[in-house]
């Protein structure tokens, strides 16, 4: 028998009722190797909507923020409730139903066997799945282009939340994580942290319900704040003596 | 008469710069203002004081400085002030809002493991 590894599922959600319990079933249907200790934790972000009382009523392990932080910060009280609760791995995923909780083993398994720090699971390597509209790829290869520029680290889908990270990099992403569209920008504190990138083809469906936070002129918003927050962080890493924030 | 109109206006400015003072200090002592704000109102204060008072003092500076145009020392003066007093609250402004962040992380968590440990009991 191998040691027995315990894995945080952090499932941020804001208004996500229609989707909770459906993903719930899902993961607690999913059959994982017998020394993997799965536990989902939903970290509602006040939600406006039925969610709580959901995952109160289910009994699902949940964190209730007293204010709205974000995705940035609704993960990151995820990633510090794994580091404190002693987990050796913590998993984000999406609340809505696009990342199968079938394709965890892929992203766990590199962890497992100590062969990364943080694994990505990427929806362009095979090119399986559902793989959004042309514009957004474009915008995903715009960020992995600069990404490549800053650090040297190639990562195809770098606006992939489905994400694993073990206790090392737990310690990194709870002293600091980017509050706003934190994908992109995280790469370059992984990489300037000297943390071990692995990016793995996993299978993504389309959402199963509700409508992606960044549409119309929000996509601009969007890319520049990305580009702006990525490149602050570069020089603040690389020149200012590092982890000092605001 | 000139003289009579520019006293009246003297004597309007500082009055005005006194009526600002004083409600300065009064919100310090009602603790509605931190003493680190309110610095830089009581250096305005003392500013708007010195100028009614020194009538000529405006058009000195001018001339120290070479500026044809005294009053547009004002201007400058004014907008840089604001300026830098703009930056400075952005900068507490994020200050704070990590600061919110932190207590609202550090309140869930804790919330979840009393709540976690009430259910033990039961």
């Amino acid at each position: 028998m191998s040691k027995k590894v315990n894995i945080a599922i952090i499932i941020p959600c804001y208004n996500e009722q229609d989707n909770i319990v459906a993903l719930y079933c899902e993961l607690n249907n999913t059959i994982f190797p017998e020394n993997y200790h799965v536990v989902p934790v939903y970290v509602n972000d006040c939600s406006i909507d039925n969610s709580k009382q959901l995952l109160i009523e289910n009994n699902i392990t949940h964190i209730n923020l007293p204010v709205n932080l974000g995705i940035g910060g609704a993960v990151q009280s995820g990633f510090k409730y794994a580091l404190k609760n002693g987990f050796d791995i913590a998993v984000q995923m999406d609340g809505d139903g696009q990342h199968p909780p079938g394709e965890l083993h892929k992203i766990l398994t590199p962890l497992i066997e100590s062969k990364a720090d943080v694994v990505i699971g990427s929806r362009y390597i095979t090119k399986e799945g559902f793989q959004s509209s042309q514009l957004r790829r474009l915008g995903i290869n715009y960020f992995k282009n600069l990404n490549r520029c800053l650090t040297g680290i190639t990562v195809n889908d770098s606006t992939s939340g489905y994400r694993a990270l073990n206790k090392k990099a737990l310690e990194l992403v709870s002293e600091y994580y980017p509050d706003e569209y934190p994908e992109p920008e995280s790469i370059v504190l992984y990489a300037l942290n000297n943390l071990k990138i692995k990016e793995v083809p996993v299978f993504m469906r389309e959402r199963q319900s509700g409508k992606s936070s960044i549409r119309h002129y929000k996509t601009i918003y969007y890319m520049f704040k990305v580009t702006l927050g990525t490149i602050f962080l570069y020089i603040r890493l690389k020149f200012n003596g590092k982890r000092h924030f605001i | 008469m000139e003289n009579v109109i520019s006293y009246r206006l003297q004597i309007i400015a500082i009055i005005t710069a006194l009526i600002f003072m004083f409600f300065i200090f009064r919100l310090i002592v009602k603790g509605k203002l931190r003493e680190e704000y309110s610095f830089i109102w009581i250096v305005c204060t003392v500013l708007l004081l010195l100028f009614s008072v020194w009538r000529d003092g405006l058009d000195v500076i001018a001339g120290l400085l070479g500026i044809y145009y005294a009053p547009s020392i004002i201007f400058l003066g004014a907008i840089f002030a604001i300026v830098v007093f703009l930056v400075h609250l952005s900068v507490v402004n994020s200050k704070q809002h990590k600061q919110i962040k932190e207590l609202a992380q550090e309140m869930a968590l804790l919330k979840e493991k009393m709540e976690a440990e009430e259910k033990k009991k039961l």
